[in-house]
């Protein structure tokens, strides 16, 4: 390692976090103002790189082309930004934070497929930037003019909100809404206008961010999530609501993953670890080290806890299941084991696949639900158990031991994710949770020797004994019973009371004597835990897996599934995986645009029907009980 | 003579460089009830954060039975035998009102983390006979959250009893209640805690229900104690007249 390319890294770690500080700050003004917490904004960032790769198609590459394409995506962004709050978020501002979250989850899937539909599924290679096309020698390196014009872009943006923030009337609105938003109507600010207002300047700058990094990045339609998950890790660390913070937050991110790629590989005691692959390990290290140390981010403030839970959701009774509910569940499981003689396998691998999901959603409703703690990344552990199952059968152990290894490592995992989880709540939580989704994805991904890589792993069948589907089937059955049982039990038990008595009153339940992070952190353990079965029994039902398998797509499914089937109905996971994977099956034969369907579910979930499908039958029941 | 039960001495809290508690020293005795009294911002709350440990003092200490607790969590406050009710009741919404002191009774036993039986039919026969005392017994199986005001408050009574607590923080029992609720729940309270010895510090608005109750009433004003004294003298005092009741002509 030289001198020059250590700087000539830093340099380029600098560049990065710029546009990371442009979507990060976009994220914290929106979320200081109205409390949600945009999913969405990799989505806007995204599409931002797209409108100006059409503008240098349609204009040239010339200054015209590329600067007006930059103007162009800020502006058009921003007025997609406004049309989303107005039309969407404005309905659901007082709706319990879970919902807001998924329904800007839904704009996410709305937005990739109008995407698709418009440009295309190909990568689409962007214009060096007009007037920076060059290079400049520094310290006898070619140098990018254009990485050190992004340099200058974060301090200009951060310089110009500090002065809109504390110069302008509108400033001073923003800073009002921020700190008090009960105050902004009794001083007669428009409140409508200005959380639109605001909308728009958070996502013009997420579509400038986009936009600015076409020349280094093809517009592509992964940047979405890619960029979120960052922008997260990077809010967190920095703290939510701190634009100062996120910047500072942004240029350690950027210097650490500079530091990786300039230490290259090293060798420990005949192990070779390439730190340019640990780049987003990095970032967790960092994001670990600063939450441990300061739980609200670098400058970030510590939440107010509610003396009661604010969400109306969680306000109403919750009846444990009864005498009917244990005999229609058995009868369910006599009908089902009866499926294989039908002779359909198409429709046993779908009956597969309900059971498996189902003890997947299970396991997140159990969190969130019952905890309150919504996992916006919980296919981790379903991937860390799916993993397990496949390495430990690839390395010669029968697919008992491997089935074993499932839950393990996903327990191994969700006890150490969990630790820092269970330190923050609400949106800090779920943000949290997506973050470290998105690490185990990209080793998945990026750790080739053991993982595969992005092909992943194949030929993981199940023993002879359970080879044939009819067999694996009633194996299936049996597993996911007893996983769905378990849950279902548990949640009845002193430990699931105190899991929902820490949801409902923190305040209390610690008044009580009941230790709140510690009963949560068993709660993610045991999520986590069945998570990781459900993985291990999907990949010997598929004989294959890939990145994919953890890949935040398949914690939205398990979002919408628990939101489908209803967060505290007890029939909810088996409903919701079965209403699920049978749409999902038909729209994906209908439609290549299956997902934006899917985010339209979500969102007609989130306006009409909040208490999902096993909501409004355990409500109809009640009705005909009485 | 033994230490009382609870002893704070020279307890401090400052919220960016303001004292909301300045140099309060006063103690408790078991079986004795003592009632905080004093303006909007006196300290009150405060005073109660740090002793039940939701807040670490600044300087000063606090001891329960000659323990020092001050700084210690919540929940480690609490197992020592300290329970608490809050200005603004906090239940567990989503539980009946019998499933609330199940759970408390459970955490109270060291249970709460059990996985082996039912919580709804744990301690429900010592459930009940609590909600008896606080008068609530026929609301056992009704949603907390559909619970009147004043009722919420007496579930409140009985999650703290049901941690068989030497000491009794109650921040303002009978807020938003009725004239004649006030008076029964304040009763209850007392009738209960003269009953077990347990040591009652409470904080109230209405001083029918402190001068009625209380046997020793602190008066704060800005963080520091003004005045303390059996209710006949506080009533007379005309420091506390003139701060706190807004009596001019004292």
């Amino acid at each position: 390692m030289t001198l020059a390319s250590l700087l000539a890294q830093l340099l380029n770690g600098l560049a990065g976090a710029s546009s990371l500080f442009l979507v990060a700050a976009g994220l914290t003004l929106i979320f200081g103002v109205s409390r949600v917490v945009n999913f969405a904004h990799g989505s806007l960032y995204m599409l931002g790189a797209y409108v100006a790769w059409t503008s240098v198609a349609w204009f040239g590459r010339g200054p015209v082309g590329f600067w007006g394409g930059v103007l162009l995506a800020t502006l058009v962004v921003a007025a997609i930004g406004a049309l989303v709050e107005s039309l969407l978020l404005r309905r659901i501002y007082a709706a319990p934070e879970l919902l807001q979250l998924a329904a800007t989850f839904g704009v996410v899937l709305i937005v990739r497929d109008l995407t698709l539909a418009t440009w295309g599924a190909e990568d689409l290679l962007g214009p060096r930037a007009a007037g920076f096309a060059g290079v400049v020698d520094l310290f006898g390196r070619a140098t990018p003019t254009y990485e050190l014009l992004l340099i200058v872009v974060g301090p200009l943006v951060l310089a110009g909100l500090w002065w809109l923030l504390v110069r302008t009337r509108f400033g001073v609105q923003i800073r009002a809404a921020t700190e008090n938003r009960a105050l902004v109507g009794a001083l007669g600010i428009n409140e409508a206008r200005l959380f639109t207002q605001v909308f728009a300047l958070g996502a013009g700058l997420a579509g400038l961010a986009g936009a600015l990094q076409l020349p280094r990045e093809p517009a592509n339609l992964g940047m979405d999530l890619a960029i979120i998950a960052e922008a997260f890790v990077v809010t967190v660390v920095g703290g939510l609501g701190s634009i100062t913070g996120a910047f500072l937050a942004a240029l350690l991110i950027g210097l650490v993953k500079a530091l990786c790629v300039v230490v290259g590989t090293v060798e420990f005691g005949g192990f070779a670890i390439a730190f340019p692959k640990l780049t987003l390990v990095a970032e967790f290290v960092v994001m670990a080290i600063v939450l441990a140390v300061r739980p609200y981010g670098l400058l970030g403030q510590p939440a107010v806890i509610p003396a009661t839970t604010p969400v109306a959701e969680f306000r109403a009774l919750i009846r444990p299941p009864g005498r009917r509910s244990l005999a229609a569940a058995l009868a369910l499981a006599a009908v089902a084991a009866l499926l294989p003689f039908t002779g359909d396998e198409y429709r046993l691998i779908l009956a597969t696949d309900i059971l498996v999901l189902a003890v997947f959603a299970a396991s997140l409703q159990f969190l969130m639900g019952g905890g309150g703690m919504a996992s916006f990344g919980h296919a981790a552990y379903f991937g860390l158990g799916a993993y397990g199952a496949a390495l430990a059968f690839k390395h010669g152990a029968p697919m008992a031991f491997a089935l074993a290894a499932a839950p393990a490592a996903a327990l191994v995992g969700a006890v150490i994710f969990g630790w820092f989880c269970v330190r923050l709540s609400g949106v800090y939580l779920a943000m949290l949770t997506l973050a470290f989704a998105q690490i185990v994805w990209s080793i998945a991904f990026q750790w080739d020797a053991v993982t595969g890589g992005s092909n992943g792993l194949v030929g993981i069948w199940p023993a002879p004994l359970l080879a044939d589907k009819r067999d694996y089937f009633w194996f299936v059955l049996t597993l996911a019973g007893a996983a769905l049982a378990a849950i279902a039990w548990l949640a009845q038990t002193p430990l699931g009371y105190a899991l929902r008595g820490s949801r409902d009153s923190a305040l209390r339940a610690e008044a009580l004597g009941i230790d709140v992070r510690r009963t949560q952190w068993m709660a993610f353990a045991i999520a986590g835990t069945f998570a990781g079965l459900a993985g291990g029994l999907h990949v010997f039902s598929k004989g294959s897996l890939s990145p994919e398998t953890l890949a935040i797509p398949r914690s939205v499914d398990a979002l919408v599934m628990v939101l489908l089937g209803g967060l505290n109905a007890i029939a909810g996971p088996l409903l919701g995986a079965a209403a699920f994977t049978l749409l999902q099956d038909g729209l994906a034969r209908a439609t290549d645009y299956w997902r934006a369907v899917l985010g339209a579910a979500i969102l007609l979930i989130v306006l009409l029907a909040p208490m999902g499908i096993g909501g409004a039958l355990q409500r109809l029941f009640a009705r005909g009980a009485r | 003579m033994t230490e009382p039960l609870l002893a704070v001495t020279g307890l401090r809290k400052a919220f960016g460089g303001v004292a909301a508690v300045d140099d309060v020293s006063f103690s408790v005795a078991a079986g004795e009830i003592v009632a905080l009294i004093g303006p909007n911002g006196a300290g009150k709350s405060t005073c109660f954060n740090l002793i039940n440990g939701q807040l670490a003092p600044d300087a000063g200490s606090v001891r329960l039975g000659g323990t020092a607790i001050g700084g210690a969590a919540p929940r480690a406050i609490a197992r020592l035998g300290v329970g608490r009710t809050f200005q603004v009741a906090a239940t567990f919404a989503s539980m009946t009102v019998r499933e609330n002191v199940q759970l408390a009774l459970l955490a109270h036993a060291g249970a709460q983390h059990q996985i082996g039986r039912r919580a709804t039919t744990a301690l429900a026969a010592e459930a009940d006979a609590l909600l008896e005392q606080v008068r609530m017994a026929r609301f056992a199986d009704q949603g907390c959250a559909t619970l009147a005001y004043g009722d919420a408050k007496r579930v409140e009574l009985a999650l703290a009893l049901a941690n068989a607590p030497r000491l009794l923080l109650m921040d303002e029992p009978t807020a938003g209640m009725s004239p004649n609720s006030r008076n029964r729940m304040m009763q209850l309270a007392a009738d209960l805690a003269r009953q077990t010895r347990v040591a009652v510090l409470f904080t109230e608005h209405d001083m029918d229900v402190v001068f009625g109750h209380a046997d020793r009433v602190i008066v704060l004003d800005r963080g520091r104690i003004i005045a303390e004294g059996p209710p006949a003298a506080i009533r007379n005092e005309p420091r506390v007249r003139a701060v706190y009741l807004g009596d001019d002509e004292a």
